[in-house]
């Protein structure tokens, strides 16, 4: 924040009248402004509106499309324009026709190229999808410009390599833009872009007090450029007609500049996650000003928040086949969060909340914006019940339990791609994806080698020669192993960071966040449920090793019954947390770079798959092979008590030790929550109460039949749109691996909760 | 009191059992032997676990504070509870006494071994009325039904509220006959909160396979939409609550 002077220009005037004041006019502070002004809505769903014959015909004109590119794999590709805020004429859907406009290229579902994240990466996507590489941009990138990705690679260590190449940390993002990055679009709106440059002006200027060292230097660059990027966003937006330099005016001009906001990140970075925010309620206080005023009607307000999300929907980055093996289905995590409590002990719900949620009804379901809602037992009934409603109708939403969130950040808090919160404006993100503990296990038996190549990754230590486990001494070995881990890994993510910052920086994001901003290191860990039920196997069954010859243990053979994770029996349930807790106190050991906050995420995305596929037999009896459990989940079919008691046993895992979040799906027939739709709502809706109230992070519910998901494997034509909740996003069915597809089917569905 | 019981398995279910979510107590052992049956592995006693009941207030307890929030409570199912009546009553008081809501599953078949201070503790009784004619009654469970309305009756008389549940088994107990004695024969109890016609299913089956058993009605359809909603509108066209 700065203290900054209030321009009074005429337009200021108009835009901000009946606004209620506060520091937010002193100073760029949107939480200020939305406490001040906003209209917490504590009714029912039945103020809503259905689409207009105008979103339907929009919305028509892009469903033929997404046939055609789900056939293809994209729709188009500009081969030629390395992408920047500015780089593409303007494009529409159907320009007479739309509300909100502005498209990432100069065609709908046309993909851009952004090179400066990797141009191997760039040239794998083309090539994938019949597309070759402009080789004038191939020379400014290998002869003139380096990449993000060269330069991480001039910087791993031979043990990073090692690791990476093993597939112990994978998915890094170090040749793909790390993403997990929430520009605060709603101060386009609110101040205007020339107000937003004079206050990163203030902050640059501030920095002339201090002696240069290599940071300083840094920061002025990086300041410098946050000030060219909001230039070229006035720029793009005036090319569609459009002066953002002052606030907006009305609800539509609100929508519009915050568009523009978001679209100038996603022209400009290929972010892995490249999430809205909490713009719901901040829309709200522009749309409800325009309707007490009699511009609006609400038909209308629902027709421009159709508008908006079809834009959302139609955000399209070009990606590579090893990619998408990890985060299947072309997710952009395009998250906005919904709802949750203020501090105050108002709901931040409005009628915007609903309005946003509607959007499943009015274009049909679908996995983008990923609709977040930030649930507490004491938000309004009504909007809880809609929430549920919705659940079971679309299988769209996810749920975080704000009332972890809010006493830990702050009320203004949104949730970046599945579970990763931060404070809007406020905070960032340095996207660490995740290490394969379930690998670290096989390790510390082997004495660091590769349980499938034989390689040896760690340093070497001695292996386990016994002929059954002994509880003791895999754990010690573990311990040894999870050590090396944790700082080959934190030691990897700072040299991806410093990369990243300095060959692919986040200009326009970071144009949309306080100097110093707050960094969080995003740490994570896959195959939780594996380590868990293979050290209880060890300490409560006997576990035989089967080496090669070579002495290398590749099978495990368990004798009796063991307790398992996912049955609210604290036998097992106690590994997990204990797990949970030392590898963050390993990670915390390790400096971050820039002085990140050091976190981690217990969260798979579907890369269960993929990290199942490289890991052999495990003590726990899981087949080489086989998917992980994703996120925080039990393994398939060993949470035999049902739903709850999987839950349960989740939610014991501390938060504060995995503050990135922790991830649960669940899936639950319709008949299975209720008799009749109202009893499917209330019981719904007691289930989540009691699962936050139980301190559960995360909820990723759908309310499916396992028959439908068999019907759309063999005939995916009929069922473009069916939307399935895996970890942390939601994606269409039928753009899921036949594999992926396998998992979610073959994963636990609870016949009833 | 008798502290141990043969218990099957429990789980924590929601909308099957009762109301809300349930911590769900399934006693092994049942004196009927349907032929729909989807839990044969509950036919006999000696197949349980021996349980003591403070194992299975230990497990309810763990749940309970999910459970009153979520609203629900607990359902003891089988087998058949009333086999077992002294156990059965055992953990229905242990289940008050942890604050819970209380329901008993039951054919009420052995509805005589109930006793006052055990229904005392009941909330709600899910009562199956497997069929109204004694002679199908016999043919599809092996057992007699006049015990079963004997003790409907009488908790009708006590003001005890009942859920009925009927199996619907095309070619079994679809007759409208048979739907009918049973819909009348409801209508004339004053503390029926619902009936639950519920569409006989195969899910059952592969149990029957691991047991070696075969499965009696794996020809049986399982009822169309036109059946189903043809046996609820027998019952609901006479005023009751019918799912």
């Amino acid at each position: 924040m700065r203290p900054g002077t209030v321009i009074e220009a005429p337009a200021q005037d108009f835009a901000w009248r009946g606004f209620r004041a506060g520091h937010w006019r002193d100073a760029i502070d949107v939480r200020d402004f939305i406490q001040a002004n906003y209209s917490p809505y504590d009714g029912d769903a039945a103020f809503l509106t259905g689409p207009t014959p105008r979103t339907t015909a929009v919305w028509n004109r892009l469903t033929g499309m997404f046939a055609e590119e789900r056939a293809r794999g994209v729709h188009d590709v500009d081969a030629h324009t390395p992408s920047s805020i500015t780089a593409h004429a303007p494009g529409y859907i159907d320009r007479e026709h739309e509300l909100v406009v502005g498209l990432q290229t100069d065609a709908p579902l046309k993909r851009a190229i952004m090179p400066q994240g990797g141009l191997r990466i760039v040239e794998s996507g083309l090539k994938t999808y019949g597309y070759e590489l402009d080789p004038q941009v191939r020379e400014i990138f290998t002869r003139y410009r380096k990449t993000h990705n060269d330069g991480v690679f001039d910087a791993y260590t031979a043990e990073i390599l090692r690791a990476r190449k093993a597939g112990i940390i994978t998915g890094l993002p170090d040749a793909y833009g790390r993403g997990r990055i929430i520009g605060d679009y709603r101060r386009v709106p609110l101040y205007g872009v020339d107000r937003l440059i004079e206050a990163k002006r203030d902050e640059r200027a501030a920095l002339d007090e201090l002696w240069s060292t290599e940071d300083v230097i840094r920061e002025r660059e990086e300041l410098a450029e946050q000030i060219r990027a909001l230039g070229e966003l006035r720029q793009m937006a005036a090319s569609y007609g459009y002066d953002i330099s002052g606030p907006a005016g009305t609800g539509r001009e609100a929508l519009q500049w915050l568009y523009f906001a978001y679209l100038a990140a996603v022209k400009e970075q290929n972010g892995a996650a490249m999430s809205l925010g909490r713009t719901s309620t901040f829309l709200d206080v522009y749309l409800q000003r325009d309707l007490d005023e009699g511009r609006l009607t609400e038909r209308e307000a629902q027709e421009l928040v159709d508008d908006l999300v079809i834009k959302l929907r139609i955000v399209r980055f070009l990606r590579t086949p090893e990619y998408d093996q990890l985060f299947s289905g072309d997710p952009t995590w395009v998250t906005e969060s919904i709802g949750g409590m203020g501090s105050d002990g108002r709901p931040l719900v409005t009628r915007t909340s609903f309005r946003f949620l509607q959007t499943l009804y009015n274009l049909g379901p679908a996995p983008e914006p990923n609709l977040t809602v930030l649930w507490s037992p004491r938000l309004p009934e009504g909007f809880k019940r809609f929430c549920a409603k919705v659940s079971i109708d679309t299988s769209s939403i996810q749920y975080e339990n704000d009332e972890l969130i809010r006493p830990r950040f702050s009320d203004d808090t949104a949730i970046a791609c599945c579970v990763s919160a931060m404070r809007v404006g406020e905070q960032m993100q340095l996207f660490g994806a995740r290490v394969n503990l379930a690998k670290a296990l096989l390790y510390a038996v082997n004495g660091g080698r590769d349980e499938i190549s034989g390689v040896q990754v760690t340093p070497p230590f001695p292996p386990i020669t016994s002929e059954y486990l002994d509880y003791d001494e895999v754990r010690a070995a573990f311990d040894r192993t999870t050590d090396w881990l944790a700082k080959t890994y934190v030691e990897a993510l700072n040299i991806i960071h410093a990369m990243h910052d300095k060959y692919a920086y986040e200009r326009i994001e970071m144009a949309l966040h306080d100097h110093p901003v707050e960094r969080l290191l995003g740490c994570g860990i896959a195959g939780l449920s594996v380590v868990a039920d293979s050290l209880s196997a060890i300490r409560h069954a006997r576990v035989r090793v089967v080496r090669d010859e070579s002495g290398l243990a590749v099978d495990y053979v368990v004798e009796g019954d063991f307790p398992k994770y996912g049955n609210n029996d604290d036998r097992a349930d106690a590994i997990a947390v204990d797990l949970v807790e030392s590898f963050m106190s390993k990670v915390r050991r390790h400096p971050a770079h820039r002085g990140a906050v050091h976190t981690q995420s217990v969260l798979t995305i579907t890369s269960n798959v993929v990290y199942g596929k490289h890991t052999g037999n495990t003590p726990d009896g899981r087949r080489a092979g086989e998917p992980f459990a994703p996120g925080a989940n039990p393994m398939n079919g060993r949470d035999r008590h049902g739903l709850v008691a999987a839950a349960l046993s989740v939610a014991k895992l501390p938060y504060d030790q995995a503050q990135d979040g922790i991830s649960l799906t669940a899936s639950i027939t319709p008949t299975g929550l209720g008799r009749t739709p109202d009893e499917q709502v209330t019981n719904l809706v007691g289930v989540l109460d009691a699962y936050t109230d139980a301190g559960g992070f995360h909820l990723n519910a759908n309310v499916l039949d396992r028959e439908t998901l068999l019907d759309a494997m063999a005939h995916p034509e009929n069922h473009p749109q069916l939307t399935i909740r895996v970890s942390g996003y939601a994606v269409n069915f039928v753009r899921l691996t036949p594999e992926q597809q396998r998992d979610v089917i073959n994963r636990t569905f609870h016949e009833s909760l | 009191m008798i502290a141990t019981g043969s218990v099957h398995s429990w789980d924590v279910a929601t909308a099957v059992d009762g109301p809300g979510t349930r911590f769900v107590l399934f006693l092994s052992g049942c004196p009927l032997r349907c032929l729909y049956c989807h839990n044969p592995d509950t036919w006999h006693m000696r197949d349980g676990h021996r349980t003591t009941v403070d194992e299975v207030a230990g497990e309810m307890a763990k749940f309970r504070r999910f459970i009153e929030v979520a609203g629900g409570g607990m359902t003891i199912s089988g087998g058949e509870p009333l086999l077992q009546p002294d156990f059965t009553a055992s953990v229905l008081r242990r289940a008050k006494e942890l604050g819970l809501h209380t329901a008993l599953d039951t054919s009420g078949f052995l509805g005589a071994r109930a006793t006052d201070e055990l229904l005392a503790d009941t909330d709600l009784v899910l009562l199956d009325i497997k069929s109204w004619d004694p002679v199908t009654y016999r043919r599809v469970t092996g057992g007699e039904v006049a015990p079963t309305l004997e003790f409907a009756r009488r908790l009708s008389a006590m003001r005890k509220p009942m859920w009925i549940r009927f199996v619907l088994v095309p070619g079994h107990t679809d007759a409208v006959d048979n739907v009918e004695g049973i819909a009348s024969f409801v209508s004339t109890l004053d503390t029926v909160e619902r009936v639950e016609v519920l569409p006989f299913h195969k899910l059952g089956a592969p149990k029957y396979a691991a047991l070696g058993i075969p499965f009696p009605l794996d020809d049986v359809p399982t009822p169309d939409a036109v059946l189903l909603e043809r046996v609820r509108r027998q019952f609901s066209d006479r005023g009751l609550r019918t799912h």
